[in-house]
């Protein structure tokens, strides 16, 4: 570098000048350094750009060629939808049916100060939006396009056509808001128990309110114990009863009585979540867990199984029911009285209030509060709504209190309570709290054991007793055993009781071999018609609607019918057999 | 060529037709070549998309050929003396351009690069890389002949200036291109080898300052190290391209990129070619640039006279570099960088520039004998 020979000429600017130097071809000492290294350096350039060209091609062909999964995002982002994200999980039945979901819609609003920028004409725009949407009042929606608010709302929940025709309106300042739409698709058929949300998506009844928090942050629908059809059913039998009777109302449930689980729980009148009434309204009232009633006779099934179960009697004992009973300046009478000595049976088939209250007053009132509290007639039961109600119970408890509630008076419980505990009194003798989420396979039943098997085992007996030979007939379904009892309470009113606002009650559990199923249907003032001569008592009005609904979910939920005895005629004298033929269990 | 020329011909176009490089002119004019039918391929579908004509760009580049075709030969008939003078005056046009354009220019994609001259819209800046090639390349070899003259010195000031000037605009790959002009010349000169490496550590620090400096690079920078995020569409768009042509192409007309690639007749137009002719093309065009440099390198290694060789080296360092840069970010081999393919990509000044370097590069390596072509 530093060998750098005195040039002859001055130092200029030609690169040239040292070719004029020297012979021709003679190369001097330092323009052949500089050319020298000037030569071996081109090499190591050349080998550079000879390795970025050889890249260049390498990688064409990696790209092109051998790299079989090339980085793809392009594609993907446009054909990948987003999964729909809910704020709420979907409500289902047992089956799986879809009882509430939530679709996405849009809410349409106004910037009122955009419009005004935008030098809209109000007037027109609000005649156009109207001709749009129909439902907005003309005069309203001028006034809220003027007015000087920052939004306001001009209809929630449009159509994907709506959204479509409000969009290409194009006027400014009018601007769509996303949001989710609760949707019931079996309207009113499930209300009570599902429940209803609000404009802004939040449960306020049933299990959307119970649930509220689980669901928003939950994806998995939310299964409950009913069964979408038994729940038709019911339903359906009720509300003709109600009609036919026109009763005021009226409460039907259908419940496992191995599991606790509710596969039925209608109230009517009812209502339509889609579109539902104001908070305050009576259709929005829930008679099944929040209507404490006195439950009449049917409460006698408690009566009798808290003497059997005390020891005190045997279903053979008997009671004298041959005058009214008196006491404290009480007369208690018969509403059939037959006016003698009565077994443990006879009192419960034909309902005779002086013989079970000689039952409460010979086990004695500790012993009926007592009963009472185990078989859930006490406390509220622990069911997964908001609207559950707990009994009205008499303070002080006296002796009269003992004999009233014997006949079902005096002690007011939930149309729930009595089937809950109806179901442990046929079940073998256990408790179970009634609920409304289906139960997983599996899943550990809560059972509290509040009777003896045996007391249990006689009280299907009696149970089915009152359906063939006492005040239950109408309820009777050929080859399901059904058992129950009849309940026909006088409702309290100003002043006393009512004798024509009655609560017609029939408790039912089938098949009594082997009971599987607990169903209550309760008519809410009930008046006669001709076809009852008269009747507004259970038996004419509750027992046969129980008696439909059973014989249409008995074969729905599996059950085989019995085979039944053929009627004795000449020909087949030798093959008919008093008291039922062969027992066949009951099968799933 | 139909015309023919004796061995014996002594005219201006016969001496040049004997001395010059055959093979170059030849590879030179497959790429035009090449770049025409590409710019056919993949220009329609942008113009249509843009409301223009289809053949909007493509008459607008052929316009451009046939001068640029003309300037190219014309400019290899040249002396080596005649270059430099042109490039001396060339340079100084250009920087008194290059000043102009933050005055004069209109906005262009975040830029101010071109200037409306007389009706025509050109880019100076890639009218000074050649022009510096040459002009720098005597500064450096009269240095290096004569140590008391202080060419290193000017040719670096020279840089400083032009590069400056190109970052006002900013145009970060125009200057790193001149970056490597000066660089590879500075090296071929006999730069000592411990400031070889003090630059080549300086160059990553010139990258990390662009980074943080000019807001474009940081964005294409990030896009290349993720390309995950929407902004790496066009280079992801352009991978899938390949990968759709495979070895043979889907056939002309057949691609499907053009239809969505806002640059897909500037500087993804290899990625049109990869998708309808296939690798074999790019993998052809690929070695018309390795041939075309090499090529020039190795007929220089032959000369004696240092100039020449720096000059030659200049302009092909400038030409291999640009096609290098606009394939590698084609391919995703590195940041995307707005650079045309020479001679293929759309673009008038681009051509016309390149044409004149080429044609420097042709007179400069036309076989001399002696001190032939240094006088006068």
């Amino acid at each position: 570098m530093s060998i750098f020979a005195p040039r002859r000429h001055t130092p200029g600017f030609h690169a040239g000048d040292d070719l004029q130097a020297g012979a021709a071809l003679r190369l001097d000492g330092v323009r052949m350094q500089a050319i020298e290294t000037g030569r071996s350096r081109l090499v190591i350039t050349a080998l550079v750009f000879l390795l970025a060209f050889g890249a260049v091609g390498a990688r064409m062909v990696d790209v092109a060629v051998i790299d079989r999964n090339p980085p793809k995002p392009h594609a993907q982002p446009q054909a990948r939808t987003d999964e729909l994200k809910m704020e709420r999980a979907d409500i289902s039945d047992r089956t799986g049916v879809l009882l509430a979901s939530s679709l996405p819609t849009v809410s349409l609003f106004a910037r009122p100060e955009d419009l005004k920028a935008a030098k809209v004409d109000i007037e027109s725009a609000a005649i156009r939006l109207v001709a749009v949407l129909p439902e907005l009042d003309l005069e309203e929606t001028i006034e809220r396009l003027s007015s000087g608010r920052q939004f306001v709302y001009l209809k929630r929940n449009l159509t994907p056509r709506q959204h479509y025709d409000v969009n290409n309106l194009g006027i400014p300042g009018l601007l769509f808001q996303k949001g989710e739409r609760r949707i019931y698709p079996h309207g009113p058929l499930a209300s009570h128990a599902v429940g209803v949300t609000d404009v802004d998506n939040k449960g306020v009844a049933g299990i959307e309110k119970r649930f509220e928090n689980a669901m928003r942050e939950s994806r998995e629908p939310l299964a409950l114990s009913m069964d979408i059809r038994v729940q038709t059913i019911v339903r359906n039998e009720l509300a003709r009863s109600v009609e036919e009777f026109s009763a005021v109302g009226g409460t039907g449930m259908v419940m496992d009585v191995r599991t606790g689980e509710l596969l039925a729980m209608v109230s009517l009148p009812d209502f339509d979540p889609n579109d539902p009434p104001p908070p305050t309204d009576p259709s929005m009232f829930n008679r099944a867990t929040k209507g404490a009633y006195e439950m009449g006779s049917t409460f006698k099934l408690f009566n009798t199984a808290m003497a059997l179960d005390l020891g005190k009697a045997n279903i053979n004992s008997s009671f004298d029911a041959s005058k009214p009973l008196v006491f404290g300046g009480h007369t208690i009478h018969d509403d059939h009285a037959l006016n003698r000595w009565m077994t443990v049976s006879e009192i419960l088939i034909h309902s005779s209030n002086i013989g079970s209250a000689r039952m409460a007053l010979d086990a004695g009132t500790e012993a009926q509060r007592a009963f009472m509290s185990r078989i859930g007639m006490l406390q509220a039961p622990p069911l997964e709504l908001p609207e559950v109600a707990g009994p009205l119970i008499p303070s002080p408890w006296r002796e009269i209190n003992t004999i009233t509630i014997a006949f079902g008076h005096g002690l007011s419980v939930t149309p729930l309570q009595l089937l809950a505990g109806t179901a442990a009194l046929v079940n073998g003798g256990e408790y179970h709290a009634p609920t409304l989420l289906a139960r997983a396979p599996g899943d550990a039943i809560p059972a509290i054991r509040v009777l003896k098997p045996k007391t249990s085992e006689n009280m299907r007996q009696l149970m089915r007793m009152v359906v063939t030979d006492g005040t239950g007939k109408k309820a009777d379904v050929p080859g399901y055993e059904v058992g129950g009892k009849t309940g026909t309470a006088e409702k309290a009113g100003a002043g006393g009781y009512r004798k024509k606002a009655v609560l017609s009650s029939f408790i039912a559990a089938f098949p009594m071999d082997a009971p599987r199923y607990a169903v209550l249907m309760m008519i809410d003032e009930p008046q006669a018609t001709k076809q009852t001569f008269g009747f507004i008592t259970a038996g004419w009005t509750a027992a046969p609607a129980a008696g439909r609904v059973i014989a249409q979910i008995a074969p729905l939920l599996g059950l085989m019918p019995k085979t039944l005895p053929i009627p004795p005629s000449g020909a087949s004298k030798g093959i008919a057999r008093t008291g039922g033929g062969r027992e066949v269990a009951a099968v799933e | 060529m139909s015309v023919t020329f004796g061995r014996t011909d002594t005219s201006v176009l016969g001496r040049w037709w004997w001395t010059v490089d055959r093979w170059t002119i030849a590879a030179l004019f497959l790429l035009v070549a090449v770049g025409a039918i590409l710019t056919m391929a993949a220009s329609p579908a942008v113009a249509e998309r843009i409301g223009a004509q289809s053949f909007h760009f493509v008459r607008r580049q052929f316009v451009f050929l046939a001068p640029a075709v003309i300037i190219m030969l014309g400019v290899s008939l040249l002396t080596p003396k005649q270059v430099r003078r042109m490039a001396v005056i060339g340079l100084l046009a250009s920087i008194v351009l290059l000043i102009l354009v933050p005055v004069l220019a209109v906005e262009i994609k975040g830029s101010k690069r071109w200037l409306n001259l007389a009706g025509m819209s050109i880019q100076p800046s890639e009218f000074v890389k050649p022009m510096f090639a040459v002009v720098a390349a005597w500064m450096f070899a009269s240095a290096r002949l004569d140590p008391a003259f202080p060419g290193r010195v000017i040719a670096t000031a020279l840089f400083g200036v032009v590069a400056a000037l190109l970052l006002i605009q900013p145009d970060v790959g125009q200057t790193a291109i001149l970056t490597a002009i000066w660089g590879t010349q500075f090296f071929l000169a006999g730069l000592p080898l411990i400031l070889v490496v003090g630059l080549g550590l300086a160059a990553p620090i010139g990258i990390v300052g662009a980074y943080y400096v000019f807001p474009h690079v940081q964005s294409r920078f990030d896009k290349f190290l993720d390309p995950s995020g929407s902004g790496a569409y066009q280079v992801t768009t352009a991978l899938s391209a390949f990968k759709n042509g495979g070895v043979f192409g889907r056939g002309p007309g057949e691609g499907r990129v053009k239809l969505v690639l806002p640059d897909a007749h500037t500087d993804f137009i290899l990625a049109v070619g990869g998708e309808e002719f296939g690798v074999v093309l790019c993998l052809f065009v690929v070695m018309l640039f390795a041939f075309i440099v090499l090529r020039g390198f190795s007929r220089i290694h032959k000369e004696d006279n240092l100039f020449v060789v720096l000059a030659t080296a200049g302009l092909l360092v400038q030409f291999g570099l640009q096609a290098i840069v606009n394939m590698a970010s084609t391919l995703r081999m590195m940041p995307a960088k707005g650079m045309t393919l020479p001679f293929i990509s759309y673009g008038g000044s681009s051509m016309v520039a390149l044409a004149l370097g080429m044609g420097m590069v042709l007179a400069l390596t036309r076989t001399r004998y002696g001190r032939e072509g240094m006088e006068a």
